[in-house]
């Protein structure tokens, strides 16, 4: 290496090619490190904590038995598919806080569909779709078009939402709550079995008669099999993991809850994004409805309620930013766990479920926190 | 040889103040045309004529030697002229890779399969960023780990990539600090290599003169004068800049300041 004197100073030092990159002079990460830098990372270290507290103190209490887990499971499901939605959302920078009036909604469209207008059971699940996915659409116009947060036009229709409900079904029913909505004439319809009930149902009843899971008195298993909710929290989280990762519609998501305004400049349509997420949004505030419906074979009024903001914590614990820009939907899923866990895990060790929602808000506070964290650690210059 | 982009008599006002009055300015292929002013003289309304964002009141633009009218960005985007302006249009929480492609990701399959090829995606973000001087270790690293030189790098990298003829660049240098600075001065000097016109912003006569092969200086929303870089010293272009006094007799009563 030839030093060129120019005579100016001694210590002139010339930078060389390719030196001036100081992204090659970080340290490599340790593994440990880019693991904790994903934004999952919370919610997993969250829900190792979660079950170490309850093999601790509930290890004979049954919870942890085939079908403690398929309870567990359960209820992460319900608020899962609900929590999916709202983290993409979230990632946009957005929130939907009608989604559980939304809930209530649909589920009555169904129930009034076919009790009082005789609907076919498969036709007044497609409405109570196109209904709330309309409404969903227009919850993000509204915000696209006033430019107002999201957090008050949604506010504003979670209220017009649960009004209309329940006002509509005691109008049209005298009642707020419908029954029979599954009954003799479509229980055997596919939608039935589209969203409630159990898959492997013959794998399972083979495994409590080999004694692999327990079987009840009436010689059936105690878990009848996967219940379908499962599958669907699985299937439309995998879903919208792929659309956010392996998409450009994903990466258009990231941009617009990044910086609106540079995703604009570089060509992303903001408010198309945004008005799908809060049809996306709608649609899985259908789809809880619809199993809740089908489960139970009733709608009510009452339905969904804090469903929205459940839906917000299992999102915020699954490493969403509320500012927007970061996050994941498989974060989500491991949030619902959580949630699912310490609620069913409660139960077992008969600790007070007063005490749950003050565990939640520790939580979200725990995750807030975290995030913000991982946040200041992703966007510092190293 | 004909001008990439070229203003001619560009007017522009904004009610009743006039933030241009008469401009012209042009840029060649390979050229780094550095624009100098100080605040208030007119650089950003020049460089919003050039991008798009606003109109001319009076006065053309053309591009290649044709006439055109640029309705937003996107139209003198379509027309090759890309404009990095200060906020970068970068998002520090998303990737190298992702804030490279952004809105314009390269997809692979089609119909219901049609995906971002991150793969694909992730092999040019390298190839590019290393092309003009930056090695990235992992183009899945978030922008906001890059250093402001970095980001301006991958900026004008990016520009280049989808293919701009005129690169104008907005203070580029002016947050940075000496290193920094000198590592964008690369990136300019590469994209000039590349066959780009580049319109140089800055106030900073330290950063200009070196890259710059002519310097237009704008006072008060006129062009002053366009000096090649043989035709004027850079104490010269201080002097205009300074509106006609002497700077260095002004700092000669400041010892140890240097400009």
């Amino acid at each position: 290496m030839s030093e060129t004197n120019t005579g100016l100073a001694k210590d002139l030092k010339i930078t060389k090619k390719g030196a001036g990159s100081d992204a090659k002079r970080m340290a490599k990460q340790s593994l440990f490190a880019r693991i904790m830098h994903r934004p999952e990372s919370g919610a997993v270290s969250g829900l190792i904590f979660v079950y170490v507290f309850f093999m601790m103190f509930a290890s004979g209490s049954g919870m942890f038995s085939a079908d403690g887990l398929m309870n567990i499971f359960k209820v992460a499901a319900e608020l899962g598919i609900l929590a999916v939605s709202v983290s993409l959302l979230m990632i946009a920078g957005e929130f939907d806080l009608s989604i559980g009036s939304m809930v209530a909604l649909a589920g009555l469209i169904i129930g009034v569909g076919v009790t009082k207008l005789g609907m076919p059971l498969p036709l007044a699940v497609m409405l109570a779709f196109v209904c709330s996915m309309a409404i969903g659409a227009f919850n993000g116009y509204l915000v696209v078009r006033t430019k107002l947060p999201s957090f008050i036009v949604t506010l504003a229709s979670m209220f017009i939402l649960r009004g209309l409900a329940v006002a509509v079904t005691r109008l049209l029913t005298g009642k707020t709550q419908i029954s029979y909505v599954v009954n003799e004439l479509n229980q055997n319809s596919f939608v039935v079995s589209l969203f409630s009930g159990h898959l492997f149902t013959g794998f399972f009843q083979y495994l409590a008669e080999h004694g692999v899971i327990g079987i009840r008195d009436d010689g059936l298993a105690v878990v009848q099999g996967i219940p379908v909710s499962i599958v669907w929290w699985f299937a439309i989280t995998a879903l919208a993991t792929w659309v956010l990762l392996r998409t450009s519609f994903g990466n258009w998501i990231f941009a617009t809850g990044g910086d609106a305004n540079a995703a604009r400049n570089m060509g992303v349509p903001v408010s198309k994004v945004r008005i799908m997420l809060f049809t996306f949004s709608a649609l899985t505030a259908t789809l809880f409805a619809t199993i809740q419906v089908l489960e139970s074979g009733s709608a009510d009024t009452l339905r969904g309620i804090q469903k929205e903001f459940e839906g917000i914590i299992a999102a915020v614990i699954g490493g969403s930013l509320l500012t927007g820009g970061y996050g994941s939907a498989v974060g989500s899923m491991f949030g619902a766990l959580i949630f699912g866990t310490v609620q069913i895990g409660m139960f077992y060790t008969g600790i007070d479920t007063d005490w749950f929602k003050v565990f939640l808000g520790v939580m979200v506070l725990l995750a807030v926190l975290f995030n913000d964290y991982i946040r200041k650690m992703a966007t510092s210059s190293r | 040889m004909v001008p990439v982009i070229e203003l001619a008599d560009v007017r522009k006002t904004f009610g009743s103040v006039i933030a241009l009055d008469g401009v012209s300015f042009d840029v060649k292929p390979g050229e780094v045309h550095c624009l100098l002013g100080d605040n208030g003289a007119g650089k950003s309304t020049l460089i919003k004529v050039l991008s798009g964002v606003h109109q001319p009141s009076q006065g053309t633009i053309r591009v290649g030697g044709k006439e055109v009218l640029f309705k937003s960005p996107r139209d003198a985007y379509s027309e090759g002229i890309a404009t990095v302006f200060q906020d970068l249009a970068m998002l520090p929480l998303m990737s190298i890779t992702r804030n490279f492609f952004l809105g314009r990701e390269p997809t692979k399959g089609r119909g219901l399969t049609k995906r971002f090829d991150v793969k694909r995606a992730d092999d040019i973000t390298r190839a590019e960023m290393e092309r003009i001087g930056i090695d990235i270790r992992d183009p899945g690293q978030a922008v906001g780990t890059l250093s402001g030189g970095e980001r301006q790098g991958l900026a004008i990298a990016r520009a280049t990539y989808f293919g701009a003829k005129v690169l104008i660049l907005d203070e580029p240098t002016s947050a940075l600090g000496v290193h920094q600075a000198s590592m964008v001065l690369k990136y300019i000097d590469k994209a000039r290599s590349d066959g780009i016109g580049v319109v140089f912003i800055t106030h900073n006569i330290n950063h200009a003169y070196p890259v710059g092969d002519r310097f237009t200086l704008l006072n008060r929303g006129r062009n002053t004068g366009t000096y090649k870089k043989a035709d004027i010293t850079r104490d010269e272009i201080l002097f205009v800049m300074a509106g006609g006094e002497d700077v260095s007799s002004l700092l000669e009563k400041m010892p140890g300041v240097e400009v």
